[in-house]
Formats: C-alpha cells, structure tokens, sequence
C-alpha cells in the first residue's frame, strides 16, 4: 500500500474512489475470455451488477433472469450440478434474505460453486431505507454451512477476489457497494481466500475490519498515533473461513481487539472475532457496527458518520478503549 | 379548511370529478419533479406511470380520514411497486395527512420520506415497502383481517408488471381466489418496462389478464391513463362477489414527461433543474390544452 493515508488529511470530497462492481464486471469479463465454464447470472440487475456487456458480448453464457431472486440462485445451482461455474449478481438485501433458502439447500448443502455477487451492501444505498440496506448477510451466510464469505476493502481487492472467488470450490458470498468506493489499495497486490491482510502492526490495540471500514480503519489510527498510540490494523476480507492466526496474534501482541464493519454488531466479523477469541484467548473486545437498529434514511457518508462507521468515529472508540 | 374526505365528496357532475381529477393528476406529476428534486434523483419513469392510479385512489376512491391516519376502518392501500415512493408521498401531502413543505427532506439525513415508504414515519403509509413482490400478499391479509374484524375495509395493492417475475406474487394470487378475498383489489402499472430494459427482453408475465383469469380473479383491462377508465374501474371494483379483482392499467413508463417516456433509462434518473424546468413546462402545458379543450 503506497497511498499516504492519514486521517488528519482526508477529505471525502476529493479521495480516489473506484467502483467495486465495476471492478467486479472487469474481472469476470477477464475470466470469461479464459474459462468457458463462466456464466454470469442477473435478476433485472444487469446494469447494477455490471453484467450488462458480459451479457452481450456472450449472449450464450450471460442471463438476465427478470426480478426473480430465488429463481436466480436456484437456476444457478443446476447450472454448477453440470459443471459451470456461474456468479449469480443481485442485490445483498434481496439475496440475503428471499433467496437464503435457495442458497443453503441448493448452494451450501450441495457444495455447488455457485458464485453470488452481492451488491448495494451494508447501507450503501442510504436514500433507498432499510428495505434496499444489508446489514445482516454477514451473519446469516456465516452460519451456513460449506458457505465462504468475501468482503474486498476497495475496488483493487474486489477485482483481485474475484479470480480467486471462481477458482475457490464451493460457493461463495462476494459483498460489494454501489457508488464508487474510497481507494484503499495502489500497490497492485494480490489477496488469498482465508488469509489477513495485516496493513499496519500496533501496540495499544488491533482493529480488525472488513470492506469499507477497512479505510477508516487506516485514517483512525494515523489519527491515534499522532497522540502517541500505536493501533494495529488488519483487513479481514475474509470472513469464513477466518483467518484464527491472524485474530489470535493480533490479540497477543496487543491485549485489545477492536472489529468494524458496516453490518450490525450481532454476527457479523465481530461475532467471528469473538467465537475465536472467547474459545482460545479470551481478549477485550470492542465491537463497531450498526448497534442493532435499521439505519436511518440519509446519504450514505452522512449515515455512515452518523453511526460511528468513519474513521472519526473508529477513532473515538478506540481511543475510550484504550485509555479507559 | 379541513380537507374534503371522499368518503363524503359534494356532489359534481362527472364531467366535474373527471376535470378535478385530471388537474389533480397533473399537479401531483409536477410534485413528483419538485419532490426528487430534493432528492437529486430518484424513480421517474415508475412513480409517473401510476400517477393517475394514485391520484384517482386518494382523491376519490380511497375511504379515508387525513386528520386520523390509522382510522381503524380506513381503506388500506399497499404500494407494493415501493420505488413509486415520489409519488405517493406527495399525493399524502395534497390529501392533508402532512405539510406539503417536508417534502423538501426527501432522502435527507433522516427525513422521514425516502425512496421506498416507511409507515413508521410518514403519516398515511400503510406499509413499509421497497422489496417487490411484497405487497400482494401483505394486502390479502389485511382485506382477510377485515373480514376477521366483521369491518367493511378494502385492500387496494399497486404492483408493478416487472414486479410480476417475483413467485411470492402468485402464491398470493392463489391464496386470495381460495379464500373468495373480494375486498382485495389489486392494480398492475402495466408499463411494460422494469429497470434494465423493456420487459419483453426478460423472462416476465405477459398475457396478463388471462393468467389472473385462470387464477380465479375478476380482471378488468384498462387504459390507466384515461382518468374515467381508471375511475370507474376502481369504484365498481369488486367486479364479482367472492372474487378477488384485478385491474391491469395499460400505462407509459414517464407519462407525462415527453423525453422520459417508454425509457428503460428513466426508471431512475438525476433530476435537476433543467429536467425539472422542462418536465413542469411539458406537464403545464399539456393540462393548459386539456383545459381548452374542457
Ligand atoms: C425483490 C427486489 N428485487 C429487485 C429490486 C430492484 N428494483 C427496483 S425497481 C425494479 C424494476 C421494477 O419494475 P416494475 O415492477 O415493472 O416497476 P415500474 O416499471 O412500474 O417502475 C427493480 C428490479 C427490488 N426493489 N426488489
């Protein structure tokens, strides 16, 4: 990671944003040149999802459904029975909840490598209400059995995912946004399925986030050690399988665990974080989420702020965590 | 002045409900460009291809009373179609359930008004809504709590025709035939276009009134832009007793605003100023030349 981030010099007007549908569009028009077994599914979401020009560029393996969700996951479970590999791509909010049963009968039961692209997650749309915010999926998908769940920080990580997303066995949760998301990542890299990314080692205190959090995350603890405390940071854009290492050696070399997702604070990473933490090495803990409610209505920045989910808000709970 | 509830409208002659209607239908059109002007964007094309619908609804069909929003013996009006937000929140502001002027909130930092209803929030919503394929079912079981209540309430429900694809919309259509619901009365906005294209290029319902015919309801195809048609259709809705009813309006995705109509790239759309200046000049004009014409 290249890009000099500091909370002190963060301005959400003017940082680099990158889509991270779009980015998802990108690599699975890549993956469709070199596997033929890629099909991109779509509920009357194709633009959203951007499966749009896979569509027409490969009429033959690019479906848009109609407004049908379960029909959507359930098609695509028949479809990987025969050996395709296809990415089914709604709406979080609607696949999390109207087609779950599809997803773990005829997904996760089966072990099917059906790959589901989540979109317009957490509250990203923050003018749509609750109806179009998911902030549940974390959870609901994590206590599915064989289900692996994706959350990308940025647009880079979500292109790099999505290779590893077709190529994972299994079927796959894989959240992304809806406007352009804040840049995370300039340095090119690559990311493993079920392994960290530790972006900053800390004494005080390790965040450990997911999606967007993860860039606040960064700008909270520029911000703490500028008053002298060193907070670590980690991207867990994994959350099933979790990376247990990294959680444990986190809670070692720091003594506190602070998790932040945009997601209730019920099951989510945080809840992940615990289940290991409480078993092997129990460690305080500090949980940023949605305090279980359903967000209000507002543009998203300001919904975010308004819930503690920026790094101002990181920073005030980690700072009270730490000097009590 | 309290508002005129319909329920006890003065008597005018048909001609005169068509004109206030029309008008009404015109002026609601023009608050749905003021509204997601507020907004920035929001669902042009859906919200104005009900707009006769919704008008037609609160102000002369819906049993209602502004100043008591949860009137037990209210009809109950569910928008299943939850995007067509901007159209329904001004039609509450015209009938007096809220000041017109909080819609200028719209999709602000906690407004209570936003691109998919919210009945915790706005006066008048009987539903929360934004996910499709809700509000079938949802309005069969407020027309069967009336008959559990022994109360005379109906159960209107707008879909939309994309809306159709979702399955939960035909368990519901069946369940209401068996139980004989014929205070349920449902709408589909048949403006053959949902958000990524024009219908016809997805898997989607068509041949609509016979598929609801076999489905055991009574359905009346309509011109949901002729105001008598839409008019007549929901007032002497039920069409048959013991039989759910189903009024499958033939409508224009945008009517009313010439460059947004029969778009699939209005469904959602920025509204500016200039959009705003040339919808409010379409609309006006063309009521100025209804007018004439009256
Ligand atoms: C379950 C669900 N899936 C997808 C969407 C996203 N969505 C919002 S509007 C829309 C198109 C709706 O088409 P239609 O029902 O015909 O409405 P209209 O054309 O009248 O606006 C879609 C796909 C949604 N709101 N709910």
């Amino acid at each position: 990671m290249s890009m000099q981030i500091s909370g002190l010099a963060f301005d959400p007007a003017t940082h680099p944003r990158r889509s991270t549908r779009v980015a998802f569009g990108e690599a699975l028009m890549e993956l469709a040149e070199r596997d033929l077994r890629i099909v991109a599914l779509a509920a009357d979401s194709a633009r959203l999802c951007c499966t749009w020009d896979f569509n027409e560029k490969h009429p033959d393996r690019g479906f848009n459904i109609g407004i049908a969700e379960q029909n959507l996951i359930g098609m695509a479970a028949g479809m990987a029975s025969c050996g395709l590999i296809p990415f089914a791509c709604s709406y979080a909010p609607f696949l999390q909840s109207r087609a779950i049963e599809q997803i773990r009968n005829d997904c996760a039961y089966t072990k099917l490598p059906v790959k589901i692209m989540a979109t317009a997650a957490g509250i990203q749309m923050g003018t749509a209400g609750s109806t179009h915010h998911a902030t549940e999926d974390l959870a609901i998908l994590r206590s599915i059995a064989n289900m692996t769940v994706v959350v990308p920080a940025d647009a880079h990580a979500t292109y790099k995912l999505t290779f590893k997303v077709a190529e994972w066995p299994g079927p796959v949760w894989l959240r992304t946004g809806r406007d352009p998301e804040f840049v995370v990542y300039t340095d090119g890299r690559d990311f493993e399925i079920g392994k960290a990314v530790v972006l900053r080692e800390g004494r005080d205190a390790t965040i450990i986030a997911c999606g967007n959090l993860v860039l606040h995350a960064l700008l909270a603890a520029d911000l703490l050690a500028q008053e002298g405390l060193r907070i670590g940071v980690i991207d867990m854009h994994t959350i099933k399988p979790l990376d247990r290492e990294a959680v444990l050696k986190a809670a070692r070399e720091t003594g506190r665990i602070v998790t932040a997702e945009e997601h209730n604070v019920i099951g989510g990473l945080g809840g992940a974080v615990a289940e290991v933490l409480a078993q092997e090495q129990p460690t305080p803990m500090r949980m940023i989420g949605l305090n279980d409610i359903f967000a209000s209505i507002g543009p998203t920045y300001d919904l975010m702020k308004k819930y503690g989910l920026t790094y101002e808000g990181v920073a005030d709970t980690v700072r009270k965590f730490v000097r009590g | 002045m309290p508002p005129i509830l319909n329920q006890d409208r003065p008597k005018e002659s048909r001609a005169e409900m068509l004109a206030r209607l029309e008008s009404q239908a015109s002026l609601i059109r023009q608050r749905i460009m003021t509204t997601l002007q507020a907004a920035g964007s929001g669902h042009v094309g859906g919200s104005m291809s009900c707009a006769d619908i919704i008008t037609a609804l609160y102000f002369q069909v819906l049993r209602m009373d502004p100043s008591d929003p949860r009137w037990p013996d209210r009809d109950r009006f569910v928008l299943s179609k939850g995007h067509a937000s901007a159209v329904l929140c001004p039609a509450l502001a015209e009938c007096g359930f809220f000041p017109r002027e909080l819609l200028d909130t719209f999709n602000q930092l906690d407004s209570p008004f936003s691109m998919h209803p919210d009945m915790l929030k706005i006066p008048g919503a009987d539903m929360s809504t934004g996910s499709l394929g809700h509000g079938l079912a949802i309005g069969l079981g407020m027309a069967m709590a009336a008959r559990v209540q022994k109360r005379l309430f109906r159960a209107f429900v707008l879909m939309g025709d994309g809306e159709l694809s979702e399955g939960s919309v035909w368990e519901s259509a069946m369940a209401a035939a068996f139980f004989k619901v014929d205070n349920l009365i449902a709408i589909i906005d048949r403006n053959q276009f949902g958000s990524d294209c024009a219908l016809s290029d997805l898997p989607s319902a068509n041949a609509l009134a016979e598929k609801w015919r076999a489905f055991g309801w009574s359905v009346r195809e309509i011109d949901g832009h002729d105001m008598g048609q839409v008019v007549d259709a929901l007032t002497e809705a039920p069409f048959e007793t013991g039989r759910p009813s189903m009024i499958v309006a033939n409508t224009v995705k945008g009517k009313g605003v010439p460059f947004a109509e029969a778009r699939f790239d209005w469904h959602y759309h920025v509204v500016d100023q200039d959009v705003v200046d040339r919808s409010l000049a379409a609309l006006r004009g063309a009521e100025s030349a209804k007018e004439e014409q009256r």
